[in-house]
């Protein structure tokens, strides 16, 4: 085994990729694996499964992003916690250490969410320029990567209490398309990684390790061909460029607070949906006065968080829904497209746990009073779950610079969002299915819980075919300057109805392999 | 929260030092006290009065029964500080004034809860009210010691999970 590589600030041979989560961390491994010198820029500082904490408060304060970021728009999330518009980790690993695991290909029709869906008022809808076909090979190997459970010959994992639940309500409201979910999280060894011990704390960071992150498994491989040097608490501040217009290496403050500058020949961006746009925003130059690769003025725009919600219910016996896997469950039926239910797009409904203190932070934020602490009283006989729906992408719901700055005076994300009319009706239409699962096995009482502060963020540098439509291009490269990239799920053109990291993961290999061939041709 | 042996105090000393605080606490110099003595807060920076009005607050907001009031009294016992002097000043005497402006001597000498609560409906968007309640969320939820109240069994990495202990026990089904 190599030692991990050690690049100079000036080598300009190198690809820099910023951030290290399911994009950024499998791009960089994919890109080591294939001989190609990587340098990756993560903001946190590395933790591994020994470092994570069991506990939800103390694991939030240890892995979760909470460095100045503001809100605007009609979404609760801006009222109930106007500077945490995100649960997403700042950590080597990024967001992947935090993930419940879940595991979809997108449907066909979602690749070309225009055509199918046709123009809907007050959205900006658009085909993606891949489909199904296209991606069948990369989600292929994603899916072997991950682990992913009920894929491959790899069986499914078994069903907690909360899932047997959310399974008997299902089956009882005539649902087909019920099980334990496709899982990166394993149900017998494999990959050198160990089977699920039903824990619990998946959003804590597995601490054996069954649940996929790249923290410890693309990463370390990366590095171990010498090819891969990850910098941790390296924050990015700025994308440098030359005359021609094509990047030259990437400005950061590096743990001490100083500010270095790491040569380039690409440089691929990966920080999430608000950090990514963040960054070329805030690499506004006399050549790019709006922001590198934003000649369509889309970066920033278009920011999805998926319609989410979640339902709870109370029985007159216990469930002990924490014990076990968080949210191996899941129901497919709700996730066509049929617009007979008042909406365009589908949701899936997934099983989902939290704590007694993230219930009592998530359950109904703001609320005081028995009507709130009489749920509470009964957590113990609680079951959850939680909606994932296809929201819309609207060009006003947007990541801006904010006139907040960071420690580092960099003026910080702000997240602006307001529900599309589609996002309500087909929220509202989860909510009666949800209540109606618990219903139908004797829930005494049920309870519509608001979205929590997002963790699927997508969007804000959309993938497009034309540029004057988006960012960046099949490829993830910008459509305005050849050697930047976007390698996360920022990238989505569209949101499905799919949890993302699978497609960010299955991008993440393909993008890697354009790049490594593009290289060898010479062509960047 | 002290012990009351912390304070070189036996039960008979403490309550033969008390007047009754409303319906949960005694007060008497320096400390409030449950009216059997089961427990304590010392106070130094803010009023006995405040600390205990205080207290009956946090149990209005968020009122569950078989949650003792010790818990209640870890979870606020932070206001007793000399940077929250001043605005604990402040927001109990607003928390008084509405009572007042109801028709009663002060919080806590509103004998019923649903009363007690009317108040804090008036008063639920003042920044006071929203810090006590926000503060409560962690403060009383987040302590190990209140969990299994709840039923809840916190980490269980420590036990090997719950393969073999339980994950999918569920029977009534």
């Amino acid at each position: 085994m190599a030692e991990a590589a050690k690049f100079d600030l000036t080598d300009d041979s190198v690809v820099v990729i910023v951030g290290t989560g399911a994009g950024g961390g499998v791009l960089a491994n994919e890109l080591a694996q294939k001989g190609v010198k990587v340098v990756a820029l993560e903001a946190g500082g590395r933790y591994l499964p020994e470092d994570y904490v069991n506990d939800e408060w103390d694991s939030f304060g240890q892995l979760a992003w909470t460095d100045p970021r503001t809100t605007s728009g009609d979404w609760r999330v801006a009222k109930d916690f106007s500077g945490l518009p995100a649960w997403i980790v700042k950590a080597v690993g990024g967001t992947s250490i935090h993930w419940a695991g879940a595991s979809l290909r997108f449907q066909d029709h979602e690749w070309k969410a225009l055509t199918n869906y046709g123009p809907v008022e007050g959205a900006n809808l658009l085909d993606w320029p891949i489909d199904s076909a296209e991606m069948a090979p990369w989600y292929d190997l994603a899916e072997a990567k991950l682990g992913v459970t009920g894929t491959g010959d790899r069986p499914r994992l078994p069903g907690c209490n909360n899932y047997l639940v959310f399974e008997k309500g299902a089956k009882a409201l005539g649902y087909q398309d019920v099980h334990s979910g496709n899982m990166a999280i394993n149900s017998v060894e494999y990959d050198d990684r160990m089977a699920c011990q039903q824990t619990g704390f998946c959003f804590q960071g597995c601490k054996w390790g069954a649940k996929w992150s790249s923290a410890y498994t693309d990463i370390p491989r990366g590095e171990a061909t010498g090819n891969l040097e990850v910098r941790a608490n390296a924050h990015a501040a700025r994308i440098l460029h030359d005359d021609s217009g094509k990047v030259t290496g990437v400005e950061y403050f590096d743990g001490d607070g100083n500010l270095q500058m790491q040569a380039a020949r690409i440089v691929c961006v990966a920080g999430n949906s608000f950090e990514s746009p963040r960054l070329l925003l805030n690499s506004a130059s006399s050549m790019f006065p709006d922001g590198l690769a934003n000649s369509s003025g889309q970066v920033g725009r278009n920011y999805m968080r998926h319609t989410t919600g979640s339902a709870y219910a109370i029985f007159d016996k216990p469930v002990r829904m924490w014990r076990g896997t968080t949210m191996a469950g899941i129901v497919r039926d709700e996730a066509r497209h049929d617009p007979t239910r008042g909406f365009v797009g589908g949701y899936e409904l997934e099983t989902l746990s939290l704590g007694l203190p993230f219930m009592a932070a998530f359950l109904d934020p703001g609320a005081w009073g028995r009507e709130f602490t009489t749920a509470l009283d009964s957590y113990e006989n609680m079951a959850g779950m939680w909606i994932v729906g296809e929201d819309m992408p609207q060009a006003e719901n947007r990541v801006t610079l904010s006139d907040v700055t960071d420690k580092f005076g960099l003026r910080v994300a702000n997240v602006n969002f307001t529900d599309h009319p589609n996002d309500i009706a087909m929220r509202n239409h989860a909510y009666e299915q949800g209540q109606a699962i618990y219903k139908a096995v004797g829930a005494t009482r049920t309870l519509p819980t608001p979205p929590y502060p997002s963790t699927h963020n997508l969007g804000t540098n959309r993938m497009s075919e034309r540029p004057e439509d988006g960012v960046v291009n099949k490829w993830g490269q910008s459509h305005d300057i050849p050697n930047l990239f976007v390698s996360d799920g920022s990238q989505f053109t569209t949101g499905a109805a799919e949890n993302p990291t699978l497609t960010i993961v299955a991008l993440a290999i393909r993008q890697a392999d354009h790049i490594a061939r593009e290289l060898a041709a010479g062509n960047i | 929260m002290s012990n009351i042996r912390n304070l070189g105090l036996t039960r008979r000393a403490l309550l033969s030092r008390t007047v009754a605080a409303g319906a949960l606490a005694v007060v008497g110099t320096g400390f409030i006290a449950a009216p059997d003595a089961a427990w304590a807060v010392e106070v130094t920076a803010i009023s006995e009065h405040e600390m205990a009005t205080l207290l009956q607050m946090s149990r209005d907001i968020f009122p569950h029964d078989r949650v003792a009031d010790r818990f209640y009294a870890t979870a606020i016992k932070g206001y007793d500080s000399a940077e929250q002097k001043a605005a604990v000043a402040e927001g109990i005497a607003a928390v008084d004034a509405a009572a007042k402006a109801a028709g009663f001597d002060d919080y806590l000498s509103i004998g019923w809860e649903a009363d007690r609560v009317a108040v804090l409906r008036g008063i639920e968007d003042m920044p006071f009210f929203q810090t006590v309640r926000g503060g409560l969320v962690t403060g009383l939820y987040n302590q190990k010691e209140v969990w299994p109240l709840f039923g809840y069994e916190g980490e269980s990495y420590s036990q090997g999970g719950y393969i073999d202990r339980g994950f999918d026990d569920i029977e009534w089904l």
